[in-house]
């Protein structure tokens, strides 16, 4: 490996930081997108220099960008089907920030209204896109995590979007409602060893599988427990805030949810909670070490209450068993007075040797470990307020 | 069919978007009944400058997001209807259609 590319999605704009392999110094470019959201910036694991970006505000909606060499530049690839790319005066166009639900017969008009804070029923509303993942295999295929939930693909580069609306269709739909921060699509974790099995999560309905291809999806949330439902074990409801999984391992899968950390060893099909010895089991991220499928990583949040560090200090927690065996790691990192907030998508990790770990703060830094958590270091300290970590290692 | 130039400034996020640096003049087709409307002007707005669509009305039902005003004239127009006519001073060029980002946010 030559180095790493992180990719930082703040408040206010995008920040990419590179480094060697020795990840010690950093090159800082941004902001991109100066002023707008950046929910998610992702790399295509099939060619790293294709880079998909979510740039969003309330008043001007969805934009999505995508840069094919490593983030130097950036367009919107979106082009109506039978249109010039560009205008007669040279303007790009942009469809690639259309999102329109499929309410159409042929996909079985699926269901179009979800439940609202105050248990009335409301019609799906796009409002932006949280997650963007690309395909295993395929630069232009992509995937878009959205709120109202949906499941979205461009098969184009991200020039058009189309519904997999199998998902809206499963028949729960009005039993979904949004949490806190929006009812949305969140997570997408794509199978290496199965193209047709793809697993999503929801904020606040729970957990989904597809086995084909995203046309059909069934809940998996048995084992879950949830207090603030009434009926804390119900299929649907479940605030999951973040799933990971090891490439190697795919049908071992690990939850972060409201309060809970969560495991299935098959497929989602039942969970167990492994939140043993930390001192909170509430937060957002989870994530997977790149080369040990056992060594998992959370930073416990105080309360759903109050989204803050416990006792003022930034520990990062490693189980290197799987789970329920907790180790707090906090070399590098501020141990008084701190009451930042890690946010669901926040956290990654490189495949260098030793597995570099990645997280981005409430108050705008962004951390680094090139030793597996043991010691920490900021690559930026004061960045906006941090809502994606991503990290690609570059051949 | 009837056309006339007319001005329009919009707010910092979607001239970066754009690639505009001030206002935009943008040569607008009046409709059936010779005036000029929200409508001609987004319709024309939005053919020269695609990146902006979806960004100040809906892609599909083009109803205005709801954090963007339309001001002309020292008067908020944002609720009038999409084919009322505009004032003569936006026709003609006298006076820019401003397209505002609401008062939102921190």
């Amino acid at each position: 490996m030559s180095g790493v590319r992180v990719l930082v999605g703040t408040r206010k704009g995008a920040f990419i930081l590179s480094s060697d392999g020795k990840r010690r110094n950093w090159d800082v470019s941004g902001p991109h997108f100066m002023g707008w959201e950046m929910y998610h910036l992702k790399g295509s694991p099939a060619d790293p220099n294709r880079i998909y970006a979510s740039q969003s505000n309330s008043w001007f909606g969805q934009i999505i960008q995508r840069s094919d060499d490593g983030g130097k530049t950036w367009f919107q690839p979106g082009t109506p089907v039978g249109e010039p790319t560009t205008t007669p005066q040279g303007m790009p166009k942009g469809e690639s920030n259309k999102f329109v639900y499929d309410d159409s017969a042929e996909t079985g008009k699926p269901l179009t209204t979800h439940q609202f804070y105050d248990g009335t029923q409301k019609p799906w509303v796009f409002k932006r896109v949280w997650h963007l993942e690309p395909s295993l295999t395929d630069p232009d295929t992509v995937y878009a995590g959205v709120e109202d939930a949906a499941l979205f693909r461009s098969t184009n580069g991200g020039q058009s979007w189309h519904e997999l609306a199998g998902l809206r269709g499963h028949g729960t739909g009005p039993k979904w409602g949004p949490g806190a921060g929006g009812m949305c699509l969140h997570t997408i974790l794509l199978d290496r060893s199965d193209p047709k099995r793809i697993y999503v999560a929801i904020s606040a309905a729970g957990a989904f599988r597809s086995d084909d291809g995203g046309a059909n999806w069934r809940t998996i949330t048995r084992g879950l427990k949830s207090s603030y439902l009434p009926n804390p074990e119900a299929e649907i409801g479940h605030c999951v805030h973040r799933m990971a999984m090891h490439s190697s391992r795919p049908r071992t899968l690990f939850m972060q949810k409201h309060w809970d950390v969560m495991r299935s060893d098959d497929a989602g099909d039942n969970w167990r909670e492994v939140s043993g010895n930390l001192p909170t089991d509430f937060g957002f991220v989870i994530d997977v070490h790149a080369h040990e499928p056992e060594t998992i990583y959370v930073i416990p949040i105080k309360s759903d209450y109050e989204h803050i560090m416990p006792e003022g200090k930034l520990r990062v927690f490693r189980s290197r068993t799987g789970g329920n065996e907790w180790e707090a790691l906090s070399n590098g990192l501020p141990q008084s007075h701190c009451y930042l907030n890690v946010l669901r998508d926040a956290m990654a990790v490189d495949s260098l040797h030793p597995c570099g770990v990645y997280f981005g703060t409430s108050g705008g830094q962004v951390y680094a470990s090139s030793d597996a958590g043991d010691n920490w270091a900021p690559i930026v300290r004061d960045l906006p307020p941090v809502l994606a970590v991503e990290v690609q290692s570059l051949p | 069919m009837i056309t006339t130039k007319i001005r329009v400034v919009l707010p910092p996020h979607l001239r970066a978007l754009a690639g505009i640096g001030g206002e935009v003049q943008l040569d607008t087709t009046l409709d059936a009944a010779g005036r000029l409307t929200q409508r001609n002007v987004l319709d024309a707005l939005e053919a020269c400058y695609p990146m902006l669509r979806g960004t100040i009305r809906d892609h599909v039902t083009h109803e205005r997001r709801a954090f963007v005003r339309f001001f002309a004239c020292q008067e908020d127009l944002s609720l009038d209807p999409p084919d009322a006519a505009l004032p003569d001073a936006i026709a003609s060029g006298a006076e820019p259609f401003l397209v505002v980002g609401a008062l939102a946010g921190g």
